[in-house]
């Protein structure tokens, strides 16, 4: 479900646009690090593959029926610099042709569903396959949960998006609750597809599969009668991916601890701030505050008390503020981090 | 640039993959310029494989390629893919711009042609296959027929010394078939065609190599080659049901066959 | 979804809002989305001017206001939040038809409703109005980066491509007799997904082949370049700064 114009306030939507354009930017040099001059044929591809396969519908019973998300699935299969990028164009292209989610709301669908579904699939992806035994079971089983994992987590950070921006107050607490339950939900839906079709590719292409790199045993070179060595046509990019995705994980998890700290600091620090809306205070506080304020900042805590909306207020700064030093501050990471290592291989087509 | 070389010079090509499968054992064969020859093997026999030699994008274990007296290597591979036009199989992988025209002015564009030339060259290269009123359409609503007319301009535009074609004819009804056989006879460029639709290289090439096995198994005119039931057979290769090629006199399809011939 | 030039929201016609570059327009259509989302919800009259100049454009543009309303209908998922927000809220409650709602929800599912319904329609007038090809030069005018462009327009154009596949093998499913009809069914469903998967990642290497067959090297050529004057500048921006002039107004009034 794609959020539209007017869902999240515009400076809550600015800053997601930020922090969207700071993933995205990352996932171009990561990807481009990764495929190099193949990058813009083969994200294109993947990313028409993306929207094909969101309209694959899985009937659930009696003429409901299910479409994946992608995120997960996405970050499995061709990593999570390239999965960011392709589901970041498929929601752009939804954004601007269908007008399926707002265009000022971009910033916050790249951010759910594409930063966060494909950076959490691919974490606990690779971490479950580290630790679970090298067999092919273990990887359908870790994109199960991946998968399963990914959805609710989108929910979750989209709740926390809309505490901090959202235009109207329900009640913060129950919509997470209930965001998260029906996203679990849709998750096991989401998770069984992923891992299906995970499962199917591993059975026919494991080397396309980018999460299972370094499971299948490396191949084996033959050399017939006198002829020379066949040149190593495709340098192994597994260690440079291995070392990037490593630091991609990190970045992601310290952004995550980040966020989730800052908005368990503003659940604490302000829960009498949401539920004393309830009190007392209608539409004529909202108005003197609303006579009060001039900016667009107004918008979000506008039906509160002075106090409440001071509170909320500094929250959201806090909140934006911090959103913003991780965000740049994982750009700064992975750019410093840039060795300027230079793979260029020579393509060589799988099949004669 | 030397015009006496011939247009395509393969000397000791081989190959392996890097699984270990082997494609090319040693192939042998000059193409000189002008010359319009078919590619014939059985599938497996390594055709594709050495196609991607042609311009670089598999690079030898062993042999040369040379292109109009030009090594195949990382020294001059800007010039050698200018000069070595692939048309794909798949009309739908090689057409991957929005329209037509952008697509046919990829090729010389990334040459760094620009401006009146470059749509001089669009325009030209349009008009050859007879696509010129189709420039502005996006290649997904063209027929097959029209989609592989126009794959064929984009690699015309890019004026190369040698056409490559892999399987021309292939999913193409048999009008579709016999117009871009006008198109190809009316083109004065090399052409190598890899193809195993045998009755389409007799008609459009005087000349043929066989590729069995990974290496050239038979080079000389096709009406003779294709005559040779045990060579045939020997290498997979059939003619349609019905199909003689004495009965066909290759010099009333093309006059230049009888070059070939005397080789 | 279509390629090239007719997307299924394309509305081929000559209008001066079809004539206008990209760029402008999606610069435009963005700038108003913005103004929209920052006016005080309160001011209502504010919304209903917003939706008046947006009815001049699309006249202007001739599109007809049965296309644009049809279009509209993309939102229904959101209207059905929207109207659950007066139940849930909190806050004062008011009495509407015997059943008790929060002020501050119905509020919040007015401003979801009257921003959304607005950021829709300005972007069906956008996609209406502009082909794809040009909506990809135009954010590539906008500096989006050059790889990300690409990456959308190789989407675009297998798009199509792709999603025939798909139908594809769905054919030939059912010609085999299977029809999905519940949970059990998606391993089949999965498997034809993880092809379909197989078949893009190939044919991805293979653009690529013929990419590089035709000298590509990273970059792509710039063939096309759209420029715009500053009179089709101050044209496009003819609809935000009304709609500024609105918002501010609605933030004195």
């Amino acid at each position: 479900m794609h959020v539209p114009d007017g869902f999240i306030n515009a400076p809550v939507s600015a800053v997601a646009g930020v922090v969207a354009a700071g993933a995205v930017a990352v996932s171009l040099r990561g990807a481009r690090r990764e495929l190099d001059e193949r990058t813009a044929p083969l994200a294109g591809l993947v990313a028409a593959f993306i929207f094909a396969v969101q309209m694959l519908n899985f009937p659930v019973a009696a003429g409901t029926s299910g479409h994946l998300l992608g995120g997960a699935l996405a970050a499995i299969l061709v990593g999570p610099y390239t999965g960011v990028l392709c589901v970041s164009v498929v929601l752009l292209m939804q954004g601007i042709l269908f007008a399926d989610g707002g265009l000022t709301a971009l910033g916050v669908n790249i951010s759910v569903m594409a930063v966060v579904t494909v950076v959490v699939a691919y974490a606990v992806f690779r971490g479950l396959v580290k630790v679970l035994p090298k067999k092919r079971p273990s990887v359908t089983a870790s994109a199960f949960i991946a998968a399963l994992l990914s959805v609710p987590a989108a929910a979750a950070v989209f709740t926390l998006v809309y505490a901090v921006g959202g235009t109207t107050d329900v009640p913060i607490g129950s919509v997470l609750t209930a965001m998260v339950g029906v996203h679990t939900l849709i998750g096991m839906g989401e998770a069984a597809i992923t891992a299906l079709t995970v499962g199917a590719v591993i059975a026919v292409r494991p080397d396309l599969v980018y999460g299972a790199r370094g499971l299948t045993a490396p191949l084996k070179l033959r050399v017939n009668g006198e002829l020379v060595d066949a040149p190593a046509a495709r340098p192994e990019p597994v260690a440079v991916a291995a070392r990037s995705s490593r630091k991609f994980l990190l970045a992601g998890l310290g952004v995550s601890l980040l966020l989730a700290g800052v908005v368990s600091f503003y659940a604490s620090a302000d829960p009498d701030g949401l539920e004393k809306v309830a009190a007392d205070k209608g539409i004529d506080a909202k108005a003197e505050d609303h006579a009060a304020a001039d900016s667009p900042l107004a918008d979000y805590g506008v039906e509160g008390l002075t106090n409440s909306r001071l509170s909320g207020g500094l929250a959201g700064v806090i909140g934006v503020g911090v959103t913003i030093v991780a965000g740049t501050g994982v750009f700064w990471a992975v750019r410093k981090r840039r060795t300027g290592e230079d793979c260029s291989p020579t393509s060589v087509p799988e099949n004669v | 640039m030397d015009f006496a070389a011939p247009s395509l010079e393969v000397a000791g090509l081989a190959f392996a993959y890097p699984d270990g499968h082997q494609a090319l054992f040693g192939v042998d064969f000059s193409i000189g310029r002008g010359e319009r020859v078919a590619l014939l093997g059985p599938n497996g026999a390594g055709k594709t494989t050495l196609v991607l030699h042609l311009n670089g994008i598999l690079t030898a274990g062993a042999g040369t390629v040379t292109v109009a007296g030009l090594p195949v290597g990382k020294r001059h591979m800007a010039e050698i893919r200018r000069k070595v036009g692939i048309v794909f199989q798949d009309p739908d992988d090689q057409l991957f711009m929005p329209t037509v025209r952008e697509d046919v002015a990829f090729g010389p564009a990334a040459a760094g042609v620009k401006g009146a030339e470059l749509e001089a060259r669009v325009d030209r290269a349009l008009e050859q296959v007879g696509m010129a009123g189709f420039k502005e359409r996006p290649p997904h609503h063209l027929s097959f027929g029209q989609r592989r007319r126009v794959a064929v301009a984009t690699v015309l535009a890019m004026e190369p010394e040698i056409l490559v074609l892999d399987e021309p004819s292939s999913n193409l009804d048999p009008a579709s078939r016999r117009e871009l056989a006008d198109i190809l006879r009316s083109l004065d460029v090399t052409v190598l065609m890899v193809t195993h639709d045998l009755p389409y290289a007799l008609e459009l090439c005087p000349r043929s190599l066989i590729l069995s096995e990974g290496v050239i198994a038979a080079d000389g005119a096709t009406g003779a080659l294709l005559g040779d039931d045990e060579l045939m057979r020997a290498h997979r290769l059939e003619l349609p049901f019905g199909f003689d090629p004495r009965s066909v006199d290759p010099r009333s399809v093309d006059p230049r066959s009888v070059r070939a011939v005397e080789r | 979804m279509g390629a090239g030039h007719a997307h299924k929201l394309y509305r081929h016609a000559h209008s001066p809002v079809h004539a206008l570059p990209p760029h402008t327009k999606l610069a435009a259509v963005f700038a108003f989305v913005v103004v929209v989302v920052s006016t005080p919800r309160e001011a209502m009259w504010a919304f209903g001017l917003y939706a008046v100049l947006l009815g001049v454009v699309a006249a202007v543009a001739r599109v007809p206001a049965g296309f644009l309303l049809r279009r509209l209908l993309i939102e229904i998922p959101f209207v059905a939040f929207a109207v659950l927000m007066p139940f849930v809220a909190q806050g004062e409650r008011v009495e509407v038809l015997g059943m008790s709602l929060s002020v501050s929800g119905l509020w919040g599912a007015w401003n979801v409703l009257a921003k959304g319904t607005l950021g829709v329609a300005a972007s069906v007038l956008l996609a209406a109005t502009t082909e794809l090809r040009e909506l990809l030069l135009g954010l590539q005018r906008l500096k989006l980066p050059p790889l990300l462009v690409q990456i959308a327009s190789f989407m675009i154009r297998y798009g199509d491509v792709i999603a025939d596949e798909m139908r594809r093998m769905r054919i030939a499913r059912e010609s085999r007799g299977f029809e999905a009809s519940g949970v059990r069914h998606w391993g089949v469903l999965a498997k034809s997904a993880g092809a379909l998967f197989i078949r893009s990642y190939e044919r991805g290497e293979r653009v690529h082949l013929a990419m590089i067959s035709r000298g590509y090297a990273g970059s792509m050529p710039v063939i096309d370049e759209v420029t715009a004057s500053r009179a089709q500048w101050s044209y496009a921006f003819a609809l935000p700064f009304a709609a500024l002039v609105v918002c501010l107004l609605g933030w004195n009034l």
